[in-house]
């Protein structure tokens, strides 16, 4: 009991005289910050990236390519395919119309507007069901593009993305033009970065004749999707891959998001290794600061414990307000900030936004708490260790 | 008669940094005799450190003229004064003021270092200096590592490696055992009768002046004889 | 450089706070070094890239394959020296995770137009004897253990053989390798007219033609040139540098080069508050030590120095050690990443600009205190004693 009394009695005393050692303190301080903001920066770019994708997937449609095709661009279905597809058991029916949509995209130059660039875009035929085999996915603003014509409808992240492309305006792509007649929505996921119209025109307008690269399958229930591939697997005259949209979409996110975190944790690592530097720094400095009066305390009966976690807890507390304060700017500097880069297996862009999550704060206070106890380790041992008459003498 | 080695002309030197300007020294003269040993002493606030200041070139008077050698230092820039007082002038203070990452022996080389010797040249003037003092022995121990009195004998093998005229010396015992005082007084002594240091010491001990040829009492700005020893 | 003894001595008055400032340093350095050599991996080997060669492709998409035909047309322009074609294979070895690029092209023309890549003349005559031979770069024979004899089965994405297989397989006539650190090797090259007798559809199409630029011709010029012929058919073409090509796909990249600057410029932010704050109390806790150097006779000026001398020494410690040991990992990291992001280097250019970074550093980080010290009025400094 005397101990803990003492211990509350040091570590307020040591956390009362904090202000004089305002400098090398705010130093720690920052160094904390930096770390929490870098780090959640980066995985806040993981985390958006794998949202816009995974949120594009759900259990209850399947994806159907060419077996070994590794995305939708390098796969090719023939017309007769696309039909045995739609009339297979656990497709979904409304009424006796099969809820599919046979499409095939193509790649195309649009420039962007934050740097001018030309960037690849994915170009989607889809088919009449297109929307209602995907999630969330909603016409916001004007009209669906009408079959037959050189109409498109495009996404919200598109259009806000790349220059151009607005309601009521054209566009040309080689030596067709197309009317822009409509925006859509799809809960912030990976379609919201492409252009769609009717898979016929498309193919007509690519010279594609009569082939398609996937279709995406409305299911019955999450458990037909087992007898839908059963029943397409065993089928000789197709060859297929089928994955839940949530599958495909995973691997397709894989590459990026293992990347950035590949890239994300080392250099965060790094840069916390740097912050306890930092801390360790402050820390020793301000043990030699308080040195007279860490002395005194023991000439008057304190024990070393106190001592020792008194120090512990001014490091860990200089941690914990750095890692408040990154998180805090983190939050308000990165969410929501949108970006777009090029997705390697789609070949195209991917339009998402940074996401700071809680529970991305989370893992970077536990970071900045870690760095706070580190840093405060062995300072506080030499605090403890701090020969009494020695310190009372050099002052 | 000596030659006069510094001059003090008319000098008034005033306080600024008090609120009240306080006039330290008032009209001010001195002469001060080559190969002298003089002691001055007086009242704390009564201007004898701004009178040493004054001597070293650390300071300028408000009025009147300074004028030590052949050097008129009241008309000196500060690059010229420091320059001066690198060859003219050795301090030695009350605390010894020495650098606690040099040793010793590095310690004495340091003025050293604003001349042109080369490394060779510095370190055996400064052993020379050392020798002197009588700490040829502890040349490569550190500040820590050595007492008081031995850490003033540095201090003062440091005032002369340059071999400068004039020694000023602020309060040299006042940290010291009555024992290590005399040592150090002494050896004052010698270097002012056996190597024709000129040294001007204030003190406000009086037994400590006596090591001295005089004494002046420096009071409200103004100096004044003693009868000397 | 007779101050530098003192200077050394100050620096290490007080020891764990000195190391630990280095170790700061150190550590904001060697991520420079990392990220400068990743973030050059982004810029799409622009910089190995020609500006002497042009790449021809669809104007409409990328992936769009041009006729065989373009090319005589091509070769008739004037200007052009020397014109082939390349394509997009995108197969992988044994595993869906293996993928490097293969390009169908034609041998001899094809080396002619990149003289960069080394190859012995004898494994390049017996890759062109052999219709199912290939060649493959350096880093995928090191990768995947691959020697020249081997028969290598590539398994195709996209392209289906005529007889419905997809399982294409090459004899390794050969391994090529670049002497441009900055040039990557994780490819293969095969044979175009295998390619094009054994797929099963697009017959007669490649994915783009490589024009080698005549000397004395504008590149600019040549490219428009080249559009002109094919515009208003219905392929037509879009014609830049290889290196604008390159830096194009880096733009796509967006915004990953602004990412960096920013975590570098909090990192050093950082450091410079470190550093500074490991100056300035140097200096405050030695005021009276420095003005004794002064009653000593030492300038004002020379006082300055030996401050600043300092808090450039303690940078270049950590900053000359953090790179050095950041060199060596980015030659780590680029073979290692050689595969999904080749180019990871660490250019002399960079590490200039490090060096530059290192001095500016130390004087910023040690002027405050540096100034400081020069100013000190020796008697007040003294009376505080």
């Amino acid at each position: 009991m005397r101990t803990i009394k003492q211990i509350i009695a040091v570590t307020w005393l040591n956390l009362r005289n904090l202000p004089q050692r305002f400098a090398s303190s705010a130093v720690a301080i920052v160094g904390v910050t930096a770390v929490v903001l870098v780090f959640a920066a980066v995985l806040s770019m993981a985390k958006g990236f794998e949202r816009t994708m995974l949120s594009a997937g759900s259990d209850d449609t399947a994806i159907i390519m060419r077996s070994g095709s590794t995305s939708e661009l390098n796969s090719g279905l023939s017309n007769e395919q696309t039909l045995i597809v739609a009339n297979s058991p656990g497709v979904l029916k409304d009424g006796d119309t099969p809820v599919i949509s046979a499409e095939l995209y193509v790649v195309v130059d649009v420039k962007k507007k934050s740097n001018n660039a030309e960037a690849n875009v994915p170009f989607r035929g889809i088919q009449a069901r297109g929307f209602d085999v995907r999630r969330n996915t909603t016409l916001v603003e004007g009209r669906m593009f009408e079959t037959g014509k050189n109409e498109i409808v495009i996404g919200r992240a598109a259009q806000q993305e790349f220059a151009g492309l607005d309601t009521g305006s054209s566009i040309r792509f080689g030596q067709n033009e197309w009317k822009i007649v409509g925006v859509f929505e799809a809960g912030g996921s990976v379609s919201e970065s492409e252009l769609w119209t009717d898979v016929r025109v498309l193919q007509s307008a690519y010279r594609r004749g009569n082939s398609f690269q996937s279709v995406r399958v409305k299911l019955e229930s999450p458990e037909s999707f087992e007898t839908l591939k059963a029943s397409l697997e065993e089928d000789p005259r197709i060859d297929p891959d089928v994955l839940t949209e949530k599958e495909y979409y995973s691997s397709q996110a894989a590459g990026l998001s293992q990347f950035i975190r590949l890239i994300g944790y080392p250099l965060t690592i790094l840069m916390a290794i740097g912050a306890v530097f930092g801390a360790l720094n402050s820390m020793y400095s301000s043990v030699t600061v308080r040195g007279k009066e860490i002395a005194t305390l023991r000439a008057l009966g304190f024990g070393p414990v106190p001592v020792l976690v008194s120090t512990i807890v001014e490091s860990t507390l200089l941690a914990f307000v750095g890692g408040v304060l990154g998180g805090l700017l983190a939050f308000l500097v990165f969410n929501g900030f949108q970006v777009s880069t090029l997705n390697g297996p789609s070949f195209s862009q991917v339009v998402f936004d940074f996401a700071v999550t809680p529970d991305l704060l989370l893992q970077g206070l536990y970071a900045a708490l870690i760095i706070g106890v580190l840093g405060g380790f062995f300072p506080a041992i030499r605090a403890a260790r701090l020969p009494v008459a020695q310190a009372l003498r050099e002052l | 008669m000596r030659e006069v080695l510094a001059r003090l002309t008319g000098v008034s030197s005033t306080n600024l940094k008090v609120k009240e300007r306080v006039e330290v020294l008032h009209n001010l003269d001195l002469e001060v005799p080559a190969g002298d040993f003089i002691a001055i002493m007086g009242p704390s606030g009564s201007g004898k450190t701004t009178l040493l200041n004054l001597l070293g070139g650390l300071d300028k008077p408000t009025s009147g003229k300074v004028q030590v050698g052949d050097a008129e230092l009241s008309s000196m820039s500060n690059s010229q004064l420091s320059h001066w007082r690198s060859t003219n002038v050795g301090f030695i203070f009350q605390f010894y003021n020495l650098l606690p990452v040099l040793s010793a022996q590095k310690n004495v080389e340091l003025p050293l270092l604003l001349t042109n010797f080369n490394g060779k040249e510095r370190a055996k003037r400064a052993r020379i200096a050392l020798d002197i003092v009588g700490l040829g022995d502890r040349a490569s121990h550190y500040p820590r590592e050595l007492s008081g009195g031995q850490e003033q004998r540095v201090a003062i093998a440091r005032a002369i490696v340059s071999d400068p005229t004039l020694l000023l010396c602020d309060e040299p015992t006042g940290d010291l055992d009555r024992e290590t005082a005399v040592e150090i007084l002494t050896l004052l002594q010698i270097l002012n009768r056996e190597h024709g240091k000129t040294i001007i010491m204030v003190t406000h001990d009086a037994q400590a002046a006596e090591f001295a040829n005089r004494t002046m009492i420096c009071d409200k700005g103004t100096l004044e004889h003693q009868e000397a020893a | 450089m007779k101050y530098l003894g003192l200077i050394w001595k100050n620096v290490w008055r007080k020891k764990i706070r000195t190391s630990l400032t280095i170790l700061s340093v150190f550590v904001a350095f060697l991520l420079f070094a990392l990220l400068s050599g990743i973030g050059y991996a982004f810029k799409g080997g622009q910089d190995a890239a020609s500006a002497d060669r042009l790449i021809v492709i669809d104007k409409v998409s990328l992936i769009n394959m041009l006729p065989m035909a373009y090319k005589n047309r091509i070769a008739s322009t004037p200007g052009v020296q020397a014109v082939t074609h390349a394509s997009w294979f995108g197969g992988f070895y044994q595993d869906q995770r293996n993928q490097f690029p293969q390009f169908p092209v034609d041998p001899y023309e094809y080396m002619s137009l990149y003289p960069e890549l080394k190859l012995p003349q004898e494994q390049l005559e017996a890759w062109a004897r052999n219709r199912t031979g290939a060649i493959i770069g350096s880093e995928i024979a090191e990768r995947f253990g691959i020697e020249v004899g081997d028969r290598v089965p590539i398994q195709a994405t996209i392209w289906t053989k005529a007889d419905g297989s997809r399982t294409w397989e090459f004899d390794v006539e050969g391994i090529f390798s670049t002497d441009d650190p900055r040039g990557a090797t994780a490819y293969m090259l095969f044979q175009y007219d295998y390619f094009d007798e054994a797929r099963a559809f697009a017959k007669g199409q490649v994915g783009w033609y490589i024009i080698g630029v005549a000397p004395g011709t504008d590149g600019a010029q040549l490219a428009n040139a080249v559009d002109t012929q094919f515009a208003n058919s219905p392929n037509e073409t879009k014609t830049s540098t290889e290196q604008a090509f390159a830096a194009s796909f880096a733009k796509q990249f967006g915004n990953i080069g602004m990412i960096v600057m920013l975590i570098l410029g909090a990192v050093f932010f950082t450091l410079l508050l470190v550093s500074g704050n490991t100056m300035s109390q140097s200096v405050r806790e030695r005021i009276s030590e420095l003005a004794v150097m002064k009653t000593l006779g030492f300038s004002d000026q020379s006082v300055l120095g030996v401050v600043l001398s300092e808090s450039i020494l303690i940078m270049s410690i950590g900053g000359l050690l953090g790179l050095g040991v950041g060199w060596v990992l980015v030659q780590g990291v680029a073979q290692q990443m050689s595969a999904f992001l080749p180019g990871v280097y660490l250019s002399p250019q960079a590490m200039l600009v490090a060096v530059g970074i290192i001095v500016g550093a130390g004087i910023v980080a040690g002027m405050f205190p540096a100034m400081k010290a020069m100013r000190l009025s020796i008697i007040d400094a003294l009376a505080r004693a």
